[in-house]
């Protein structure tokens, strides 16, 4: 009976650790990376181009096929990081990328493009993050996955990587069309595979 | 008598000096509770809004949410670039007549329940709200069990010195 008692705190120590750790496991950060609008129609926007004499950039671009959308500005080192990621996925050629040029100066994000290669479809100027905010962003980069139907599927937080590409996104559109948008034979070789299954 | 009064001066002025702790830990835990003073500091860029209803309005949204950049601070007093954007945002929607129900349903659509210092009461959240008063009642019972226990050794100790004093 004495020893029970004594044990008591020790037990009521043990809990407050389980809870302690858990709390610790499931930091809100985790929570965070699942954006609420993950599964929802990916917000509709119009932002004026980077490249002054084109023509604005809306969420528009965004229908009927796979694309990424991708939260950027020339002040943000991330950014400069996952750079080459994003040209690599340009050159890949599955997706186009549609750039939000975020809180920035004009010069100085046609001067990265211009230095660095220009790995977006079109890109929007977003100087005071109105659509930043529709789309949930509190940092950059941040790259949103857009199904054909129009929905948000996936957000990535910070730099892209190969890896990161690979595994959340390629993983999520699919496999490729055989032959790939860009080949002209493109629509008669998908016919094929399609008649062989 | 002198040392009595010596004495008597001693414990008078363990007293005070008792009295004055406890006045000085009194006052810091009201301060503490209430808060640090709001410190106005120039981070808010935005024009005031049109009418004082609206301003304050304004003021009550960007004191509620949480600036995900430096999550402890709230969207008013943070001067990072993404707070100033957010601030732009809800400065826009009260200006175009949104209630403070219908901001703060907005910024959750966007960003989730954690922009919110304060969640909302729904049994979702009952753990969250339920667990510090149901902790606070161990806490009571625990310290009212140790200090009975606590006072009956004294008592038992007492009666037994006494017991001693009178054997010797």
């Amino acid at each position: 009976m004495k020893l029970k008692r004594s044990l008591l705190p020790l037990a009521g120590f043990a809990l407050l650790l389980v809870v302690l750790i858990v709390g610790l496991v499931h930091s809100p950060e985790k929570d965070i990376i699942a954006s609420p609008l993950i599964g929802k129609a990916a917000p509709q926007f119009t932002l004026p181009n980077l490249f002054a004499g084109k023509g604005p950039v809306s969420s528009a671009a965004l229908a009927g096929h796979w694309s990424l959308v991708n939260v950027w500005g020339s002040w943000c080192v991330s950014c400069r990081e996952e750079h080459t990621t994003l040209l690599m996925i340009k050159q890949q050629g599955r997706v186009p990328i549609i750039g939000i040029d975020w809180n920035d100066d004009d010069a100085d994000a046609m001067q990265w493009l211009q230095r660095l290669g220009d790995p977006y479809q079109q890109v929007g100027k977003d100087p005071d993050g109105h659509v930043a905010v529709d789309w949930g962003v509190y940092g950059a980069p941040e790259s949103f996955l857009v199904n054909p139907q129009g929905m948000v599927v996936y957000k990535q937080i910070g730099a892209m990587t190969p890896q990161i590409w690979q595994s959340e996104f390629l993983a999520r559109i699919g496999p490729a069309a055989p032959g790939g948008a860009t080949s002209a034979a493109a629509p008669v070789v998908s016919t094929a595979a399609g008649s062989g299954t | 008598m002198s040392a009595g009064r010596r004495a008597h001066t001693r414990t008078a002025s363990h007293a005070r000096t008792a009295w004055a702790a406890a006045a000085a830990t009194a006052l810091l835990a009201v301060l503490l509770a209430l808060g640090t003073p709001r410190v106005a500091l120039a981070v808010d860029s935005n024009p005031p809004l049109p009418t004082p209803q609206m301003q304050q309005r304004y003021l009550a949204l960007t004191h509620q949410f949480r600036c995900l950049v430096c999550e402890d601070e709230s969207l008013a007093d943070s001067p990072a670039s993404a707070a100033a954007d957010m601030r732009g945002v809800i400065h826009t929607l009260v200006l175009e007549g949104d209630t403070q129900q219908q901001v703060r349903d907005y910024m959750v659509s966007r960003y989730g329940e954690f922009i919110l210092f304060r969640p909302p009461m729904v049994w979702r959240n009952a753990w969250l709200w339920g667990a510090p008063p149901a902790l606070m009642i161990v806490g009571i019972l625990v310290a009212w069990r140790v200090l009975k226990a606590r006072r009956r050794l004294i008592d038992e100790d007492d009666g037994l010195t006494t017991d001693e004093t009178l054997n010797s």
